[in-house]
C-alpha cells in the first residue's frame, strides 16, 4: 500500500511535465498572440496603437521568441514558484488566481458534500424499496434534476429569492465583505452565501449519483453474501449498510477524483449568471484574450488538482477494498 | 418419540412475477426430529432452496409465504409458528442465525469480499451472544475473537489465528466452506440448514466437508436439513429423505426405505439415473423422459404425470395426489397407491 502510494507520487512530476507541454501547446494553438487580440480590441473601441509600440511590447513580453524559448522561460519561472504576469491585467497571476482558486475549491467541496449526503441515502432507500411511492418520486426528481440546466435553476432560484424574500443571492459575499481581508466575519458571510451555488452546482450530480447508487445497490442486494448476513439475523438496515451498500459505494469512490475538474469547467455559466468570483470566468477571459501565461497557469493547476484528486480517490478505494489493496502489494 | 424440532405443514411459497404466479413451493410437509439429518433432494427448480429460505423467513420479494405453518420448538418451550412472526422483527431475528443457522451454497460468494472472514463470524457471535452468555456481561470483542479462533480450530482450519484475519478470496474452497460452517455453528443452533454445501467445491474437499459435518452433527446432536441434488450425498448423510418435484413432496421416508424400496415413479427414475460402477460398459445412462416444465407452465394434476411412465390415464392429469403412507414411516403422493386421496388443486 505504501509502495503503491509512493509509486504514484513519484509519477506526479512526470505527469505534470507532460501536462505542461500539452497545456502550453494548447494555449499557443490559436493563431496570433495576446498583442494581435489587444490590437483588435483597441481597434474595435476606436483607439489605436502604432506598429512600433506593438513591436516594443512584443519584445518586452518575449512574444517574439520561438515557442520553445517561451516555454522554457515559463517553466523557469514556475520552478521558482512564480506563475508569471498576466498580460491583460498587468498583475501577478498568483494574485489573480489565488483567492478565486480557494473559493472554487471550497465551492466544489461543499457541492460535493451536498451531493453525497443527499444522493447516497436516497439511492440506498430507493434500492431497498424499489417500486415504492417514494422510489418513484425520487426517480421523477432525478430526471428533472438531470434534465434541468443548472444555470436555469440558478436563475429561477435567484428570481424567487428576490421576488418573494427580497434578497439578492448573487455572489459569494455581501457587498461589505467583497474586498475585506479574511477574518471570521468574512468566513461566516461566505458560508451564508455559499450554500445556494453549492446546491445549484450539485443538483445534476446528485441526481446522477442517486441513480448510480440505486442501480449498484440493487445489483449487490441479491448477492449470496447478503443472504448470509440476513441468515445471521442482522437487522435489515444494519446489514444493508454494512455489506451491500459498502460494496456499491466502491465504484462511486473511484469517481471522486473527477469531481473538481468537472466543477472547474461545468460551473462557468452558473458562475457568470450568479456572479461567483471563482476561477471559471477568469479562465474563459484569459483564453479569449490569449493571456497565455494566465490561461496556462490555471490549466496547469487544474491538471495538478485532477491528478491529486484521482490519487486521493485511488487511495480511498484501496483503503475501502482489500481486493485492490492487497493485490497492489 | 420426542417432539420434532421442526414441523413444516402444507407450506406454500409463491412468487408474484409480472408474467404470472410461480408456485415454487406448493404444499410441502415434513418433520425434522432432534438430532436428525433430513435430506431434501430434487432437481434444480423443485423448490428445495425456497423451502429452507421460508424456514429462515428470508424469502425475497416477489416471493411470499402464502400458506402453511412452520413450527419450531426450542428446548423445553412450546412450538412457535415461524410464519406468524414478523420476518424482519426481533423475535425472528433472534431465532435466525442463533437457533436456526444456514450454510449457504457458494462459500466464495457467501462471504463479503471486503470483510475478513473472522470479522463476519465475530459479528454473528456478538449478535447472538446470549447463546453463549445467557446471563452477565456481554461478549467482548476480544472474547469473541478467541471463541472464533477456537471455532475455526474445531472445524479443522489450520493456523486459525492467522486465517481469522484473511479475506474469503484468500482461502481455498474447502477452507472457505469450513469457515462458513464455523460461522453457522458459532451460535450453537438447534437446527442447521445446509443448502447444497458441497456443490461448489471439488470432490475430495467435498468428502472432507461432509465428514466434518457428520462428525459435528454426532458431537452436538444438531438437527440438519440437508439440501442436495446428489443422491450419493444423501445416502452418506441423511437419516430421512424428502424427494421434491416442482414444489411438492413426491415421497419421503427413512433413507434405507427410499433407496431400497422407492415407491414413487419419480424416486425410482431418479435412482435409476445414478451412474453405477457395476453397469455394463458403454451403455447409455437412463434419464427421466421429457424435461422439467417451465415454472409458469405447471401441468394440471400430479406435477410429474407428463413424464411418468406409470401415469394412469384420466386420473393423474386431473387431480393432485395427496401425501399418504405407503409403508412404515414412508409416504408417497401417488395415485398408484391411493387412488382416491387427492389434495385440493
Amino acid at each position: 500500500m505504501t509502495r503503491y502510494v509512493l509509486k504514484r507520487l513519484l509519477l506526479l512530476p512526470v505527469l505534470l511535465f507532460l501536462f505542461s507541454v500539452t497545456v502550453f501547446a494548447i494555449v499557443q494553438a490559436p493563431p496570433g498572440d495576446f498583442l494581435t487580440t489587444y490590437v483588435a480590441t483597441l481597434a474595435s473601441s476606436g483607439s489605436s496603437i502604432s506598429a512600433e509600440q506593438v513591436e516594443a511590447l512584443r519584445r518586452e513580453y518575449g512574444l517574439d521568441q520561438p515557442v520553445w524559448i517561451q516555454y522554457v522561460r515559463w517553466m523557469e519561472n514556475l520552478a521558482k514558484g512564480n506563475l508569471g504576469l498576466s498580460l491583460e491585467y498587468q498583475r501577478p497571476n498568483a494574485e489573480l488566481i489565488g483567492e478565486r482558486l480557494v473559493l472554487t475549491v471550497v465551492l466544489a467541496l461543499f457541492s460535493f458534500v451536498f451531493t453525497w449526503i443527499v444522493a447516497v441515502p436516497a439511492g440506498i432507500y430507493s434500492a431497498m424499496h424499489p417500486r415504492s411511492a417514494l422510489d418513484y418520486a425520487l426517480t421523477v426528481l432525478n430526471y428533472v434534476g438531470v434534465a434541468t440546466p443548472n444555470f436555469m435553476l440558478a436563475l429561477v432560484l435567484m428570481w424567487s429569492a428576490f421576488a418573494y424574500f427580497g434578497v439578492s443571492v448573487t455572489g459569494l459575499f455581501s457587498p461589505d465583505f467583497v474586498e475585506a481581508p479574511w477574518n471570521l466575519a468574512r468566513v461566516v458571510d461566505l458560508l451564508k452565501h455559499l450554500w445556494l451555488p453549492a446546491v445549484v452546482l450539485g443538483v445534476a450530480g446528485t441526481a446522477r449519483l442517486t441513480r448510480v447508487m440505486r442501480a449498484n445497490l440493487l445489483d449487490e442486494l441479491h448477492k449470496p453474501y447478503v443472504t448470509t448476513a440476513r441468515a445471521k439475523g442482522l437487522p435489515e438496515w444494519r446489514l444493508v449498510l454494512r455489506y451491500p451498500a459498502r460494496l456499491a459505494l466502491n465504484p462511486l469512490v473511484s469517481t471522486i477524483g473527477w469531481y473538481l475538474p468537472a466543477l472547474f469547467s461545468g460551473s462557468l455559466i452558473v458562475a457568470t449568471v450568479m456572479n461567483l468570483p471563482n476561477i471559471g470566468p477568469l479562465l474563459l477571459r484569459a483564453l479569449v484574450n490569449q493571456d497565455m501565461y494566465l490561461a496556462g497557469s490555471i490549466l496547469l493547476i487544474y491538471c495538478f488538482l485532477t491528478i491529486v484528486g484521482t490519487l486521493i480517490s485511488d487511495i480511498l478505494l484501496a483503503w475501502l477494498d482489500p481486493r485492490i489493496r492487497l493485490e497492489e502489494g | 418419540m420426542t417432539a420434532p424440532v421442526l414441523e413444516v405443514k402444507d407450506l406454500r411459497v409463491h412468487f408474484f412475477l409480472d408474467e404470472g404466479v410461480v408456485r415454487a413451493v406448493d404444499g410441502v410437509s415434513f418433520d425434522v426430529g432432534p438430532g436428525q439429518v433430513v435430506g431434501i433432494v430434487g432437481e434444480s427448480g423443485c423448490g428445495k432452496s425456497v423451502t429452507v429460505r421460508a424456514i429462515l423467513q428470508i424469502v425475497e420479494p416477489p416471493g411470499r409465504i402464502v400458506g402453511g405453518r412452520i413450527l419450531f420448538t426450542k428446548d423445553g418451550a412450546a412450538a412457535a409458528d415461524l410464519t406468524a412472526l414478523d420476518a424482519k422483527g426481533p423475535v425472528m431475528r433472534a431465532i435466525r442465525g442463533a437457533e436456526i443457522a444456514l450454510i449457504p451454497q457458494e462459500p466464495m460468494a457467501a462471504f463479503s469480499p471486503v470483510h475478513t472472514v473472522g470479522a463476519q463470524v465475530i459479528e454473528a457471535l456478538r449478535l447472538h451472544q446470549r447463546q453463549w452468555r445467557p446471563e452477565g456481561a456481554p461478549l467482548s470483542r476480544r472474547e469473541a475473537r478467541a471463541l472464533t479462533i477456537e471455532l475455526f480450530r474445531s472445524v479443522g482450519i489450520s493456523m486459525p489465528a492467522e486465517r481469522i484475519d484473511a479475506y474469503s478470496w484468500q482461502l481455498s474452497g474447502g477452507l472457505r466452506q469450513r469457515a462458513m460452517i464455523a460461522m453457522a455453528l458459532s451460535c450453537k443452533p438447534r437446527l442447521l440448514i445446509a443448502d447444497e454445501p458441497t456443490t461448489a467445491i471439488d470432490v475430495t474437499t467435498q468428502a472432507q466437508v461432509l465428514n466434518l459435518l457428520r462428525d459435528l452433527q454426532r458431537r452436538d446432536g444438531t438437527a440438519i436439513v440437508f439440501i442436495t441434488h446428489d443422491l450419493g450425498v444423501i445416502a452418506q448423510m441423511a437419516h430421512h429423505v424428502v424427494v421434491m418435484y416442482l414444489g411438492r413432496v413426491m415421497e419421503q421416508g427413512a433413507v434405507a426405505d427410499i433407496f431400497d424400496a422407492p415407491k414413487h415413479p419419480y424416486t425410482r427414475a431418479l435412482l435409476k439415473s445414478i451412474p453405477s460402477v457395476r453397469a455394463a460398459p458403454r451403455t447409455l445412462l437412463p434419464t427421466i423422459a421429457g424435461s422439467i416444465p417451465h415454472p409458469l407452465g405447471r401441468p394440471r394434476g400430479c406435477p410429474f404425470h407428463p413424464r411418468c411412465p406409470d401415469a394412469i390415464p384420466g386420473i393423474c392429469a386431473n387431480r393432485v395426489p395427496a401425501l399418504r403412507p405407503v409403508g412404515p414411516g414412508q409416504h408417497a403422493s401417488c395415485f398408484l397407491y391411493h387412488r382416491d386421496e387427492a389434495d385440493e388443486p
